[in-house]
């Protein structure tokens, strides 16, 4: 090797060191650990005893885990299609014609940013609270009130309902997508006498299949990871018969109150498998209805 | 009718659409703003948006804070925080992004690989080992494990931003420097910093958000009530006091969003951007 490029690798790695550090201390070793301590009883009062995968397979058997599973997967997968359904919408609803695009963009942006905080959990805990704005609502037409978020039936769609009203930022996203899409296959496309409908199914709705494909993928992730919420409507539990029992909150509630760090471990490798293995089906299946320009 | 008054009608149609539309999804917001300024038997009672009575006696109360605390403790912690994980995130992610566009270096498209994947692993998988290393450091209720890792370029996400961002810029720059006896330190403080002023000010609003949003992290390292933020200490204050003092509750919610707000009016259009070119989550 000769000098110069000696020297830049040196360059190189003192520019990346806090990353290098961060990447050994923070992800790379905890990763490791991690998964040694998922194949132990770990408490952080007992020093941590093998036990193989004793964790794995008492997940099966554990009602509160197939409880939290379902549950999140029922947020996952009717949220984040909803959200992207409502995101895309709207981006389709404003991408031509309309005054004040630009203001109505930022005002549908609002919740995107105050959505994930303590205060808008609080607030929706009241929204659909006993003596909520929707009772309010619904008793005007003689409906009968009751505990949206209570209600062991209801509880978990008024969290899906909150990620939906989150639609601002996959809506942008898409909004940059549409903008993207060359007017001459529209102009072709007229020229050839096509119809409203087969101009959406033809060129949009195509065209944008990328975007489609980087939305899912973001908000799969991100709402697999939901906590707050489901922290703040169930009071730190589960809620109503554990009916808001997200993943993470149960992940939680092993690790940092009963301090089985253990099998919280166990529950966090889990995660990722399952994570990973939508998005690896998510890329799979891109093949088949993902179109990239040639 | 010409074309021109149906484009005009169809246009006026769309606006009234989309204004009854933002109304019905921000009316909570709107409620709950409404709400802060009630007196406390009011609030539940009439639900109307426009306080017959105005108070701000729930901002007065609520301020007081929780255990003699005053939420003007809770803001200024998570005022720290923020600082403190803006610095970190500029600092260190302009460095390694400096590093990956502009360094020509054993190993780099496998180094970034491994800073690309690290942008889809889930937090969890290594939240545990990192709290008991923070622990055996006795760092648990401090703010050292929320502002550390951001020392450690720990949010790849603006890494990732950034490098993209340096990639544009010509590398002329950056040669004709190098002509004029420039090492990799003065390009990167003197060329490419103030050239990437915009990824900067994108790393700053989002590292702002993030951190003033979270409370998961906050949960898990902080429970001294003198160290609360607002996150935390918002939750305290619901789960100690009832219905009863709902107005307060939702005064300091109201507070604590404020922040937020504020960046989101003066850098819409930094945050829109931010988010249609690198898909910045919100």
């Amino acid at each position: 090797m000769n000098r110069t490029a000696f020297r830049e690798n040196i360059s190189a790695y003192l520019f990346l060191s806090p990353w290098f550090i961060g990447l050994l201390v923070l992800s790379l070793g905890p990763m490791a650990v991690s998964l040694y301590l998922s194949m132990t009883d770990y408490t952080m009062l007992e020093s941590p005893n093998w036990t193989g995968f004793e964790n794995y397979q008492r997940m099966g058997s554990d009602p509160r885990f197939v409880t939290a599973l379902k549950v999140t997967l029922t947020y996952v997968f009717l949220g984040v299609p909803l959200q992207l359904i409502t995101a895309f919408s709207l981006a389709l609803f404003m991408n031509r014609g309309m005054k004040g695009l630009s203001l109505f963009r930022a005002i549908y942006y609002i919740p995107s940013i105050l959505g994930p905080s303590v205060a808008v959990a609080i607030l929706w805990r009241q929204v659909f609270g006993y003596e909520g704005i929707i009772n309010d609502f619904l008793t005007k037409f003689g409906l009968e009130p009751r505990s949206w978020v209570g209600d062991p039936s209801t509880a978990l769609y008024t969290l899906i309902l909150l990620l939906v009203w989150q639609f601002g930022s996959p809506m942008i996203i898409f909004l940059a997508g549409l903008r993207q899409i060359p007017a001459e296959l529209y102009e072709a496309a007229s020229i050839d006498g096509a119809s409203v409908f087969s101009r959406f199914f033809r060129i949009t709705l195509p065209s944008i299949t990328p975007i489609i494909l980087f939305n899912l993928i973001m908000q799969v992730i991100n709402a697999f990871q939901a906590f707050t919420p489901a922290y703040i409507v169930g009071g730190g539990q589960g809620g109503a018969m554990d009916s808001t029992l997200f993943y993470t909150l149960y992940l939680y509630i092993k690790a940092f109150t009963e301090f089985r760090m253990g099998y919280a471990s166990a529950l966090a490798w889990v995660l990722l498998v399952i994570c990973g293995v939508f998005v690896w089906l998510l890329f799979l299946s891109s093949r088949k209805w993902v179109h990239y320009e040639s | 009718m010409t074309s021109a008054n149906i484009r005009k009608r169809n246009a006026y149609t769309k606006t009234v659409i989309a204004i009854v539309f933002a109304f019905v999804m921000l009316y909570p917001l709107i409620w709950m703003l409404s709400s802060s300024f009630k007196p406390q038997n009011l609030i539940f009672r009439e639900m109307g948006l426009w306080p017959s009575t105005f108070t701000l006696e729930n901002y007065v109360n609520g301020w007081r804070g929780i255990s003699n605390i005053s939420f003007a403790v809770f803001f200024k912690n998570s005022f720290i925080i923020v600082l403190f994980s803006i610095l970190g995130n500029l600092l260190t992610c302009s460095m390694a992004a400096y590093a990956f566009a502009r360094i020509r270096f054993k190993g780099r498209s496998f180094w970034f690989a491994l800073m690309f994947a690290s942008l889809l692993l889930p937090h969890h998988v290594v939240l545990i080992p990192q709290y008991l290393l923070f622990n055996s450091l006795d760092w648990v209720d401090t703010y050292m494990p929320l502002i550390a890792p951001k020392f450690l370029a720990h949010d790849a996400f603006f890494i990732f931003l950034m490098v993209q961002f340096i990639r544009g810029l010509p590398v002329e720059l950056d040669q004709a420097a190098k002509v004029d006896g420039c090492g990799h330190a003065q390009i990167f403080a003197r060329i490419i910093l103030p050239l990437v002023i915009p990824a900067l000010v994108t790393t700053t609003i989002f590292t702002f958000i993030w951190t003033w949003n979270d409370f998961f992290s906050q949960l898990i390292y902080i429970s001294d009530p003198r160290k609360l933020t607002v996150a935390l200490a918002l939750r305290s204050f619901m789960d100690s006091m009832g219905q009863s003092s709902m107005g307060s509750l939702f005064a300091m919610s109201i507070l604590s969003l404020i922040p937020i707000f504020a960046i989101f009016l003066f850098f819409q259009r930094w945050l829109i951007e931010g988010i249609a070119t690198s898909g910045l989550k919100g």
